[in-house]
């Protein structure tokens, strides 16, 4: 069962109570962005096996969207956080790095 | 002007712990700036009380007043006068960037009462109610089974819940099912 804690309400969500939302951090292309820039936002999406950023929805909840860290293989949760960001802050990769050291994901990394 | 009715005409059960479908109830989604003075003075006004903390419900003689996100209270007063409440709060904000809708005819209203009412719950929503980890005043957004809905304990050890009108039926089944004599589960006792 995986839990994440809403940063806004601060309840330990189990998954019933969450809708995924799916990667994390995405930039938008649209009108006049080139096609394979417009290609690549619809369709490319990061697959990873260990450190993944993702978009979540405490729906049974708060109803805010938030983001997770975690790890796809062992489904340890490194940390939540703010919506309000593009990209994940420091005490986050901070926290990936401890269990993750020379992690990369898309332009992120340790 | 046909006469209000609440959507199971106050059904109630008795087996675990007591499940009643309570009437209508005033409610009002009210949404803004919770550090504004302004919105908070209007809540004041029309409850009687300060904007709760996180995931807690005050009340006073006057309303009650309930946190359901960082940008939404839910204030529960008198059916009757919702409408004055809501001019009252539109007036008092304008000017200011809010929302407040009556929802009191979309909502059906339970409590949950007796012995059995942590277990009722506890077997149907994903949360924690063991004595000590959900209290008197404490107040919750989750799902009862397949359906939303939130749910509070007041002083007098009394759970209340609100869902959807359009789930009321569902709402009151599965309650009636969690607290059916023949399945008790004791986890609390
Ligand atoms: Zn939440």
């Amino acid at each position: 069962m995986l839990i994440l804690e809403c940063p806004y309400c601060g309840v330990h969500a189990e998954e019933t109570e969450l809708h995924a939302g799916g990667e994390a951090h995405l930039k938008r292309f649209g009108p006049g962005a080139s096609d394979e820039d417009f290609h690549d936002y619809l369709f490319m999406r990061e697959n990873p096996k260990g450190v993944h950023l993702e978009r979540w929805r405490h729906v049974n909840g708060c109803g805010k969207w938030f983001h997770a860290a975690r790890c796809t293989m062992t489904l340890e949760v490194f940390g939540t956080y703010t919506a309000q960001t593009s990209e994940p802050p420091q005490e986050i990769k901070d926290k990936i790095s401890a269990k993750r050291p020379g992690w990369t994901w898309r332009e992120f990394s340790a | 002007m046909s006469k209000a009715q609440s959507a199971l005409n106050g059904a109630s059960y008795a087996g675990l712990a007591k499940v009643e479908e309570t009437g209508l109830g005033g409610m009002i989604t009210l949404r803004g700036d919770f550090a504004s003075a302004g919105f908070q003075a209007a809540v004041k006004a029309a409850t009687g009380c300060d904007v709760p903390g996180v995931r807690k419900i005050a009340s006073s003689e006057v309303g009650a007043v309930a946190w359901m996100s960082p940008d939404e209270l839910l204030l529960l007063v008198d059916y009757a006068g919702v409408d004055a409440v809501v001019a009252q709060i539109s007036e008092a904000l304008a000017g200011e960037h809010h929302l407040a809708v009556n929802v009191s005819d979309a909502r059906a209203c339970f409590a949950v009462s007796g012995e059995g009412a942590r277990e009722v719950i506890a077997k149907v929503a994903p949360v924690d109610l063991a004595p000590g980890q959900f209290e008197a005043g404490d107040f919750r957004r989750t799902r009862f089974a397949q359906v939303a809905g939130a749910f509070w304990l007041d002083e007098a050890g009394v759970f209340h819940i609100v869902c959807f009108r359009s789930v009321a039926v569902y709402m009151y089944n599965l309650l009636c099912t969690s607290a059916h004599p023949q399945s008790k589960v004791g986890v609390y006792a």
